[in-house]
């Protein structure tokens, strides 16, 4: 369970941005080709969170489906559940990630001041 | 007014101003439209919201630069091998370490929850070994990070190595996300794990450049299928390199020797560029 040490990563990114205000929101990404289970990663957030200056500021996860580009057909297609990395069009296994490897703080909503 | 609505991969968040969401909204954007996500500034909210755009491994990566950069600059090739617990990495890495350490100047960094079991089987063969106990997260870290590996580097002689391997931790999760600064990663596999692992941990899976597949010598022993092993990691990793391998009896080990030997030769024009 590594999602109890990106927490701290979080609040690094959080309290550097936020400069002293109150948070309220924070907006993450999580591409679908992450081992970052996101239900995890807000149970953690809500540990990591409590008694600090983040306390009751919300984890809101956004998550990216993964998508794969084929270089023999072109087409760019969604994975399943399971991310094969295999065109859903022709079969062909020349792909490239077109998305789901995104893991970042999109935004933040602070308090009014 | 608060409206709770679920998106349907789930979550759940409460929009704390009246606007509904009829008519659905992506949140399946690339990077590009990255910022338009869930972008509510329109409405007056009395807070604010402000872009932040930060990858969230953005630190450990720094870390992970600096740590390729040393190594780099004393002429070492790192290698991070990655496997869950008890598929035999020590027990090859001892098998390479024998076959070796004579001709190749070694150094492991062995990322162990709490003991120095796994060090001490690695000891005797002339390699400089150092450990990095990942005890103090909580309950233990799963994985290695980049600064776990960095505060094991000062305890290695990088000026006398050729060869740094870093033995994460046994998991088939966590260590695929953490970029440590390695040259290239090595995943051992054991054929006792069953064939659809590749399904199972795609991530990992993907992340290496060459999958060992280990205990090959109980093959005749087990309901084990290779080719549908092999066809499950080809969907996630196509055309990985692979090699079967005995810790046990030394089958494959002399073929993996090789593969790091290759691994020093191509690592060494790059190093000298950077």
């Amino acid at each position: 369970m590594h999602e109890l040490s990106i927490c701290g990563s979080i609040a690094d990114i959080v309290a550097r941005r936020a400069a002293g205000r109150r948070v309220t929101k924070i907006h993450v990404q999580i591409g679908q080709l992450r081992q970052i289970v996101p239900d995890t990663l807000v149970y953690c957030w809500s540990m990591v969170s409590a008694e600090t200056q983040f306390d009751g500021a919300e984890l809101v996860v956004d998550r990216v489906p993964a998508r794969i580009r084929c270089r023999d057909c072109e087409e760019t297609t969604e994975v399943g559940d399971i991310p094969l990395l295999v065109c859903t069009a022709c079969n062909g296994i020349s792909v490239s990630v077109v998305s789901g490897e995104e893991f970042m703080v999109t935004s933040m909503d602070l308090a009014e001041v | 007014m608060g409206r709770f609505h679920r998106h349907d991969d789930g979550t759940e968040h409460e929009h704390d101003h009246a606007h509904d969401h009829d008519q659905g909204h992506d949140h399946g954007g690339d990077q590009a439209s990255a910022a338009a996500l869930g972008d509510h500034t329109g409405y007056a909210t009395g807070g604010e919201r402000i872009q932040v755009l930060e990858r969230i491994f953005g630190e450990n990566d720094r870390t992970a630069a600096q740590n390729r950069a040393d190594f780099a600059a004393n002429g070492i090739c790192s290698i991070n091998m990655m496997s869950s617990p008890g598929a035999g990495k020590t027990t090859l890495l001892r098998e390479t370490l024998a076959r070796i350490a004579g001709t190749v100047r070694t150094g492991v960094i062995e990322g162990d929850i709490e003991t120095s079991l796994d060090a001490d089987r690695l000891a005797g063969f002339g390699a400089a070994i150092t450990l990095v106990n990942t005890g103090n997260g909580f309950g233990g870290e799963c994985h290695l990070d980049a600064p776990m590996v960095r505060s094991a580097l000062p305890r290695l002689p990088l000026a006398d190595l050729d060869l740094v391997v870093i033995e994460n931790v046994g998991n088939l999760v966590c260590p695929a996300e953490f970029d440590v600064g390695e040259y290239a990663r090595a995943m051992v596999y054991s054929i006792t794990e069953g064939e659809e692992k590749p399904l199972k941990y795609p991530v990992m899976f993907r992340s290496a450049q060459l999958v060992l597949i280990n205990k090959i010598d109980l093959l005749p022993h087990l309901d084990y299928d290779l080719d549908a092993f092999r066809s499950n990691l080809r969907v996630v990793n196509p055309g990985v390199k692979t090699i079967e391998v005995s810790a046990r009896t030394g089958e494959g080990v002399d073929t993996w020797c090789d593969w790091l030997q290759a691994q020093l030769t191509s690592f060494r024009p790059q190093a000298a560029t950077v």
